[in-house]
This record gives structure tokens, C-alpha cells and sequence, in this order.
């Protein structure tokens, strides 16, 4: 069994930052991986070690600054990388949904996985659509915001988490597409051993032409125009002062809303 | 393509969501901008029940699509693309819900049109301009989408609910399912958030977030809680990583409260959670952060650090 997981890396935005243009200058980012894809990376590696012969691969679609992360994949015990640039890449202000869809599709013919898992979102575009995309394009099954996973020869039994604490449980045949929610299992730390095998693990440098694409097929049809930090809607009172002076006006508006009792 | 524009209702278990009513409303706007006509389409479940729902001023066709009782992807993907072919509308708007971001990107990849999720907002005066965030809400954006028809997904709470009788036309449509390509199915339903206690009778709850930083500290928190008489609550970290059990879980996907109060301790304020909150009477936040978007929505600030604030606070009930 062959199981991709796409990554992505994401930018983490300091509290306070600065604009410029239609991104947020370089100097305020950290790069890290997705919060969500790691729940994927994890969901993939405990497939692997429940089974026999069970391949994790992993894909993600950035420059060569990501490898850093697509490097912890491996550390958490994905056996090999991926990872797809191009020019025609770099140069886009925003990537939009059909774009990264190609792009996997094209992976995901060349690798042939039986399951392709993927965080729900991105915590930087958030999109949350690229895995439905891509399963429509390939024809594989899906679902979508699974916190629940178990395999049984070709179906997936997944719980898919939907709004006001209710799960719905369903069954989805593979080949298949999962995003996966954050909160399904608990993402392991990467172990020193980890850390230094990842070093010897391959990350496969692809272009565009590797999957049969040119740049036209990336070309957005969103084009980013405005980036503003939202206008603050706050009309709190603030409560000022030293930690013990701010302690001591909230206790007295605590009693005064009648919610403690002396 | 025509100017009309379709929007598709989400419901489960026999309800129209609330969403519903709001893409009724993103819709009309829309179809007001264009001088098109406003389709809503519901599919499986009640539909006839569903459609006199639906039938809000500014509508002007109801889609009935029979087909089962609860939402499957599959199903929907092929109901929204044959009546996007007959309909051939310049926007699709679908509710961003669990359910909608489970068929929205497969119609939009069925038919090759671009597809904007979680719009905020959105006009069509020529070309189509979305608002969403990025980066966590910590930003906002304006985005072109350079064609003639799209899907958009909005989010929940962001358009008012359309209101009034309308006098739209009910379709039944016809509609058989191609079962090649149905591939999965749903068994059942379950809920998760059960347990000991209700945070949703509390009046008062104390809720705490990421800012906590590692399980040992949860124990200065239950001290504040016993001091005060709270009820404990959480964001979706704590119980993502296990800390607390999904019963006390504030949020889209967790429970909707409304106490007396809600201090939030360490809490940044993002849209799923404040969606689980933002009916309390008065909410107070103490955190680090003074952009945090939790102050957008406080009554009562505090600009700190819990570690330092929560001690005294506790020696104050003591």
C-alpha cells in the first residue's frame, strides 16, 4: 500500500507586522509546517506501522527553503519527499485552488498512492478545497474533515467532523482523498534517530515539466489585489494598570455581575 | 451564460442550517448586481418542507432535487453540476460548511470555473471582487477573479438571513443519480460532545486557550475555576491535544454557550471559536496580544499575561 501525504509549509505572522504591497514584509514570517498536514504526516505513519509493506511519501509544492520542513516529515518516519517548483511558480502572488490541483494530480498519477492524505486547510490561504479538487481531477473517492480514520482492505471508515459536536460517520471506498482535522491522533515528535535517518532520505526535486505541465496550467484566475490588517471593531474597556491592580478590577466586576459569591 | 445566480441550502437531519438563509441573502445581493435571476437549489431530505423555507423575498426559483435523506457528497457534486448546466449562472454561492467544502471543490472542478472559499464578502460590478482573510484572520484581502463565472463559498454570520414570503416558482427537478460514481456513504451520525457536564447551561465560564502553553498549568486554571465557581471551558487546542475532553469545547464545531459571562484566559479569538461564543452577555479577555481579534468582540479587556494576572485573581475569591 502507497500512501501521499501532502504538506505545505506556511508562514507564521509575528503579533505585530508590517504590510507591503499584497504580502506581509519578509522580516515578520516563520516558516514552519502546517499545523494541520502534521496530523496528516502522523495519521500516514501510523497506517505504515499497523501494516505490512505500507510506502508514505510525502508532497509538497515550494521552494527550496521547504525542505526544512518536508525534512521533518521524513524525521516522523515518511519514507521518501517530493517536491514540485518552477519559476512560473515563484512568480505567482497567490496560488489559487485549480492551480494547486494540477499540480498534485500530476504527482498523483506518477505515484499512483491508494490513499492521499492532507490537512483540511492551510493556516496561511486556508482554502481548506485543494484535496476535494484534486480527488474530483484524479477520480478518486473522498471526504472531507476526517477525525476519525480506520482501514479495512479498500474502504476507509471515517468520522467527518461536522459543526455542533456531531460526527458523521461514513464510508469511503479507495482509492481516496482525506483531509484530515487537527485533533485526530496526537503528532509525535520527531526522535534524534528520526532526525538523522530523515538526512539520507531522498527529496526528489520536480519541475513542472517532471508531470507534464507548463506554467499556463498553474496560472491563477485569483489575482491577490489588496492585503489590509482588518480595522479593529473592539469598543472593550480596557482594564489598565500592574497585573495585581488589573486582578484586583476584574474580581470586583466579576461580583458586581453576580456570577461569584464571597 | 445567463446573469442568474444559484445558491445551494445546506441542512441535516430534517433542519434547513442557518447558513441557508444567508446565501439566500449573499445570492440576492448578487443577483441584484447582475440583473439576473436568484435559484436557490435544496437537495435530499424534505425538499417540498425545505422549499417553502426557502421561498424568501428576491427568490425567484426553488430547485427541488429528491434524492435520499442526508447530505452525500457525491450526490450533491452531481445535483449542483446538471442544474448548473441547465441554469448556466454566473455565481454559484455555497454555504462554507463542512458539507459545502465537501462537494464545492469537486462541482468547481467538474466545470472548470475558479473557486473562492470563506468569502467574508463579495460584489460583482463587471468583474467579481471577494474579501477573505488570511494568516488566521490577522489580515485581509481583496481578491479579482479574472472570469466570467465562478463558485464562492461565504461564511456563516457574515450576511443577515433573508427574510419575508417570497412568491418563487418550486421546480421539481428530475433527477436520477449516477451510481458509478457515488463511492462513498454515510452510516450514521454521532454525538460527540456528551459527558459529565453542560458548559451550555453555565452562566458563568471560565475558558481557556492556547496561551496556557502546557498541560501543567491547566491546574492554576482549575484553581480560579474552584475559587470562583466557574464551569471550565476550552478553544479547539486544549482538546485537539487532549488536555480537556470534547464536552468542554467552545466553537463552530464544539458547543454554542451563552453565560452571564465568559472570561477567555489565553484565547486568540479565531472565527470557529468566537462562533461558539459571541451570544454571551459579557465577555472578558485577558491576553497577551492587543491585536488578538477575541478584544473586537470583549466588553472587558486586559492586556497581560494570565501567569501574572490569575494568581492575584485567585487570592482575591480566597
Amino acid at each position: 500500500m502507497k500512501v501521499l501525504v501532502a504538506v505545505k509549509e506556511v508562514a507564521e505572522v509575528a503579533d505585530d507586522f508590517e504590510i507591503a504591497g499584497t504580502s506581509i514584509e519578509e522580516s515578520y514570517l516563520t516558516y514552519d509546517l502546517n499545523e494541520w498536514d502534521d496530523y496528516a504526516i502522523e495519521a500516514g505513519v501510523q497506517i505504515k506501522e499497523a501494516g505490512d509493506d505500507v510506502e508514505v511519501v510525502t508532497v509538497t509544492i515550494g521552494p527550496e527553503r521547504a525542505e526544512e520542513t518536508i525534512r521533518m516529515a521524513l524525521a516522523k518516519g515518511a519514507d521518501r519527499a517530493i517536491r514540485v517548483w518552477d519559476e512560473a511558480l515563484a512568480e505567482a502572488d497567490l496560488l489559487d485552488v485549480a492551480a494547486k490541483t494540477e499540480i498534485l494530480a500530476g504527482v498523483i498519477a506518477a505515484e499512483d498512492p491508494d490513499l492521499v492524505l492532507t490537512g483540511v486547510q492551510a493556516n496561511d490561504d486556508a482554502f481548506g478545497a485543494t484535496g476535494v479538487s484534486v480527488a474530483d481531477a484524479v477520480g478518486y473517492q473522498w471526504a472531507a474533515v476526517v477525525n476519525a480514520l480506520d482501514l479495512e482492505d479498500d474502504v476507509a471508515h471515517v468520522h467527518r467532523e461536522l459543526e455542533g459536536g456531531i460526527e458523521e460517520v461514513t464510508e469511503v471506498d479507495l482509492p481516496a482523498v482525506l483531509t484530515i482535522q487537527t485533533g485526530i491522533n496526537e503528532p509525535r515528535y520527531a526522535s534524534l534517530r528520526g532526525i538523522r535517518q530523515a538526512q539520507s532520505k531522498e527529496i526528489a526535486a520536480w519541475g513542472l515539466d517532471d508531470i507534464d505541465l507548463d506554467a499556463a496550467a498553474v496560472e491563477s484566475v485569483l489575482e491577490l489585489r489588496e492585503m489590509y490588517e482588518p480595522e479593529s471593531e473592539s469598543d472593550a474597556r480596557y482594564i489598565e494598570g500592574g497585573a495585581e491592580a488589573q486582578a484586583a478590577e476584574l474580581a470586583a466586576v466579576l461580583r458586581e455581575q453576580g456570577v461569584v459569591g464571597e | 451564460m445567463s446573469d442568474d445566480v444559484l445558491v445551494v441550502a445546506d441542512h441535516r437531519r430534517g433542519e434547513l442550517r442557518d447558513v441557508s438563509l444567508e446565501v439566500l441573502t449573499a445570492g440576492r445581493e448578487a443577483a441584484e448586481a447582475t440583473g439576473g435571476q436568484l435559484h436557490a437549489a435544496v437537495i435530499s431530505g424534505p425538499v417540498e418542507e425545505f422549499a417553502e423555507e426557502l421561498n424568501r423575498d428576491g427568490v425567484d426559483v426553488v430547485h427541488t432535487v429528491a434524492a435520499g435523506e442526508e447530505f452525500n457528497h457525491d450526490v450533491y457534486t452531481q445535483a449542483v453540476t446538471q442544474l448548473h448546466d441547465a441554469i448556466d449562472p454566473r455565481i454559484t454561492v455555497v454555504p462554507n460548511s463542512v458539507n459545502g467544502l465537501d462537494y464545492a471543490p469537486a462541482v468547481a472542478n467538474r466545470l472548470a470555473l475558479p473557486l473562492v472559499t470563506d468569502a467574508v464578502g463579495f460584489t460583482v460590478d463587471g468583474t467579481v471582487e471577494a474579501r477573505r482573510e488570511m494568516y488566521g484572520s490577522k489580515v485581509e484581502t481583496v481578491v479579482d477573479v479574472a472570469a466570467d463565472d465562478l463558485v464562492v463559498t461565504i461564511r456563516g454570520g457574515e450576511w443577515p438571513a433573508a427574510e419575508g414570503v417570497g412568491d418563487a416558482e418550486v421546480v421539481a427537478e428530475e433527477f436520477s443519480v449516477d451510481e458509478d460514481r457515488v463511492g462513498s456513504r454515510v452510516t450514521g451520525f454521532e454525538e460527540v460532545a456528551g459527558g459529565d457536564v453542560d458548559i451550555s447551561d453555565a452562566d458563568f465560564l471560565i475558558s481557556i486557550g492556547r496561551g496556557i502553553g502546557e498541560e501543567d498549568n491547566l491546574e492554576l486554571i482549575e484553581d480560579l475555576v474552584a475559587a470562583t465557581g466557574a464551569t471550565l471551558s476550552a478553544s479547539r487546542p486544549i482538546v485537539d491535544n487532549g488536555w480537556l475532553p470534547k464536552n468542554r469545547q467552545v466553537g463552530q464545531s464544539g458547543k454554542q454557550v451563552t453565560p452571564d459571562v465568559y472570561l477567555a484566559i489565553g484565547i486568540s479569538g479565531a472565527v470557529q471559536h468566537v462562533a461558539g461564543m459571541k451570544g454571551a452577555d459579557t465577555i472578558i479577555a485577558i491576553n497577551t496580544d492587543p491585536n488578538a481579534p477575541i478584544f473586537d468582540i470583549a466588553d472587558i479587556g486586559i492586556v497581560g499575561d494570565l501567569f501574572e494576572v490569575v494568581p492575584p485573581l485567585i487570592e482575591e475569591f480566597n
